[in-house]
C-alpha cells in the first residue's frame, strides 16, 4: 500500500529542495551544468521511489549516487546531436551536463537501491534504512 | 417488418483517463540528403507512436501510459513540411525515449556535382 497520508515535515522539505534547486540554478549560470532533471519522488512502508525523465542518454555517463543515507544525486551529460554537414533548423531539446541533487524523505539502504533506464526514463527504487521503517509496538496489558 | 426500429442505444462511456498534451521539445537538422527530425518522448514505447503524413503535414503521436498518480501523456505535435520531401521514404526509429524522424529530400532538389571535362 502507498501511503499518501502527508509527511508533517513535508512543506519544509519541499521548501528545503526548493531552494537547493534554486541555488543550483543560479551556480549552473556560472558553471556551465544545469540544473538537473525533474523528479518525482514517492513512498510506501519499505522503498522510496524515485523517477525521471531522461530521454536520450548515453547510461556510461549516468550517475546515481546516495550520500548520508538520504541525499539523492542523479548527474549525467547528453551529447547534443552530432551530424556531419547538417544546419540546425531548430533547437529545443537541451544537452549538457546536469546535476540534480534532491533529499529523500527517509534514510535508505545505499547498497540496495536498484536502477533501471527504460524508453529514455529512470526508475529508482530505495529500500527503507531498517530504522526508518514502520514498526508495530505491541503493547502489553497490564 | 412495420415496425420502426429504434436508434441504437448511445454506446456506454468508455472509461478512458484523462490524457495531457504535451508538445514535444524538437531538434530540427538539414542535411544536403534530408531533414532531421528528433525529439524528446520519454516513456513511449514503439508501438505507441504514430506518424502521419498528410497534404504537406506531418504528425508525430506518441502515447506516454499513465504513471504513478498521472494521467496518461500524449505528445502531439505537428510540422510543416516542404515539397522537397520525398514523403514515401520517410523513416522513423524511436530508442532511449528520443524519436528520430528521416526525411529524405527527392532527388530533383538534392544537390549534384557536375563533372568538368578538361
Amino acid at each position: 500500500m502507498t501511503q499518501n497520508r502527508r509527511h508533517p515535515l513535508s512543506a519544509l522539505w519541499h521548501e528545503l529542495n526548493q531552494a537547493q534547486d534554486d541555488f543550483a540554478r543560479w551556480m549552473g549560470r556560472m558553471t556551465g551544468v544545469t540544473a538537473g532533471p525533474e523528479l518525482n519522488v514517492w513512498e510506501d512502508e519499505q522503498n522510496v521511489y524515485a523517477e525521471s525523465d531522461l530521454p536520450g542518454i548515453d547510461l556510461a555517463k549516468l550517475e546515481v549516487t546516495v550520500t548520508g543515507g538520504n541525499q539523492l544525486t542523479v548527474q549525467g551529460e547528453r551529447a547534443a546531436p552530432k551530424i556531419e554537414g547538417a544546419s540546425w533548423l531548430r533547437q529545443e531539446r537541451p544537452f549538457g551536463k546536469f546535476v540534480r541533487v534532491i533529499a529523500l524523505p527517509s534514510l535508505v539502504d545505499a547498497d540496495k537501491v536498484e536502477a533501471k533506464y527504460e524508453t529514455g526514463v529512470l526508475w529508482l527504487t530505495l529500500p527503507k534504512h531498517e530504522a526508518a521503517k514502520p514498526r508495530k509496538i505491541h503493547v502489553k496489558g497490564v | 417488418m412495420s415496425e420502426l426500429v429504434p436508434n441504437a442505444a448511445p454506446a456506454p462511456p468508455v472509461a478512458q483517463a484523462r490524457a495531457a498534451t504535451v508538445t514535444p521539445r524538437v531538434d530540427v537538422l538539414e542535411t544536403e540528403q534530408e531533414f532531421l527530425v528528433l525529439a524528446d518522448v520519454p516513456g513511449v514505447k514503439p508501438e505507441d507512436v504514430d506518424i502521419r503524413f498528410e497534404q504537406g503535414e506531418m504528425t508525430i503521436h506518441g502515447r506516454r501510459p499513465a504513471g504513478r498518480d498521472e494521467s496518461p501523456v500524449d505528445y502531439h505535435r505537428t510540422f510543416a513540411v516542404a515539397e522537397t520531401v520525398a514523403a514515401d521514404k520517410i523513416t522513423a526509429e524511436l530508442k532511449d525515449g528520443v524519436l528520430t524522424v528521416r526525411l529524405p529530400k527527392t532527388e530533383a532538389v538534392k544537390p549534384k556535382r557536375i563533372a568538368v571535362r578538361g
